[in-house]
């Protein structure tokens, strides 16, 4: 389906003015960071939501992590793009907050039952009753 | 320190990092990881599609000390020397966040030895200190062909090495983690450290590939 499309990353960008970047395009500090940006981009270009949608409620997640004593410093800025996209797909009705919290606890049974070094693959008995 | 050569390595099944120990994910993992799963199965996301957004990014994550590392270890024979010696506590001092270079063993790349290190599926791999691995290089494929074959894979990366060469591929663990010490290339004489750091690529330090040579920078 979608290919990966510069101009989209550019447009996330500009809609994004606290976005880490350099010269060429985003940076990330860790995987799971490029991750979260990934699924942003694949929600947009969905039509999920439009970018301005989406720095709107980046921003207000902002404001009040900072109202609840966060520094801001930069590197916690993916923790609330996270927070955010979480806070989205909520809103929007593609899952719920108990079905993003059964499948984070499914992750973390399958990563338990996973001897370090293989492939940490979900099953259907990692979702506890 | 132990090597597997590849002559000795027996790889019978798939990867042999059971020491008991069991995988880790922090918080933010498992969110990210449910997310993912849940815009999968609805359909708001292709898998191939998530990746290839993240492969664009792949040089774009992390916080690439290893470049600055190697290229002091070049210009400063002490560090190379405590980097040879106990790669964690040298890397440590180039990371923003303390983790940076857990575990972490450097091994040398000599006229006599190439280093080679396979194992990426998880913590294993110092991303920290190199990068994110491209993608094929977590690929069932190249791990397995790569301690059968070292010679031949390198050969399809582009690097072929002298007969004597000895290849040594290093296979990460839970305790381990390996970067290569590529050599210094020809004609770099009095090149200050970020000069140096600019030729040191992703593949070399984890042995597909050697340092980029003055010439191919056009310096």
């Amino acid at each position: 389906m979608d290919l990966i499309d510069p101009v989209a990353a550019r447009q996330a960008l500009l809609a994004n003015p606290g976005l880490p970047a350099d010269s060429q395009g985003p940076v990330f500090c860790e995987p799971w960071e490029a991750q979260a940006f990934a699924m942003t981009l694949a929600l947009h270009a969905k039509g999920l939501f439009a970018w301005g949608e989406w720095a709107a409620m980046l921003g207000e997640t902002i404001k009040a992590a900072q109202a609840a004593g966060d520094p801001d410093t930069g590197d916690t800025y993916y923790r609330h793009w996270l927070a955010t996209l979480e806070r989205m797909v909520a809103e929007k009705a593609l899952t719920t907050q108990s079905d993003l919290t059964a499948h984070r606890d499914a992750w973390e049974r399958a990563a338990a039952r996973t001897p370090h070094g293989q492939p940490i693959e979900l099953r259907s008995t990692d979702f506890a009753a | 320190m132990t090597a597997h050569d590849h002559h000795s390595h027996s790889h019978d099944h798939d990867h042999d990092h059971d020491h008991g120990e069991a995988s880790d994910l922090s918080e933010t993992e498992l969110r990210v990881r449910a997310l993912q799963t849940i815009l999968i199965e609805k359909g708001y996301a292709d898998p191939a599609a998530l990746d290839a957004i993240v492969e664009t990014y792949e040089t774009k994550i992390g916080p690439h000390i290893g470049a600055r590392i190697v290229a002091k270890a070049w210009t400063d024979p002490d560090f190379r020397q405590s980097l040879l010696t106990d790669a964690s506590k040298a890397a440590a001092p180039f990371g923003y966040k303390g983790d940076v270079g857990d575990n972490l063993v450097a091994v040398e790349n000599t006229p006599d030895r190439h280093n080679v290190v396979v194992c990426t599926l998880c913590s294993c791999y110092p991303w920290d200190v190199l990068g994110l691995p491209p993608v094929w290089y977590k690929s069932f494929a190249y791990r397995s062909r790569v301690v059968r074959e070292p010679r031949a894979v390198l050969g399809e990366f582009g690097l072929t090495l002298p007969d004597q060469t000895e290849i040594r591929v290093w296979d990460s663990t839970a305790e381990v983690r390996y970067m290569v010490l590529p050599a210094r290339p020809a004609g770099t004489d009095g090149w200050t450290e970020d000069q140096l750091a600019a030729l040191v690529t992703r593949d070399s330090m984890i042995g597909t590939g050697v340092a980029n040579s003055p010439a191919g920078q056009g310096a």
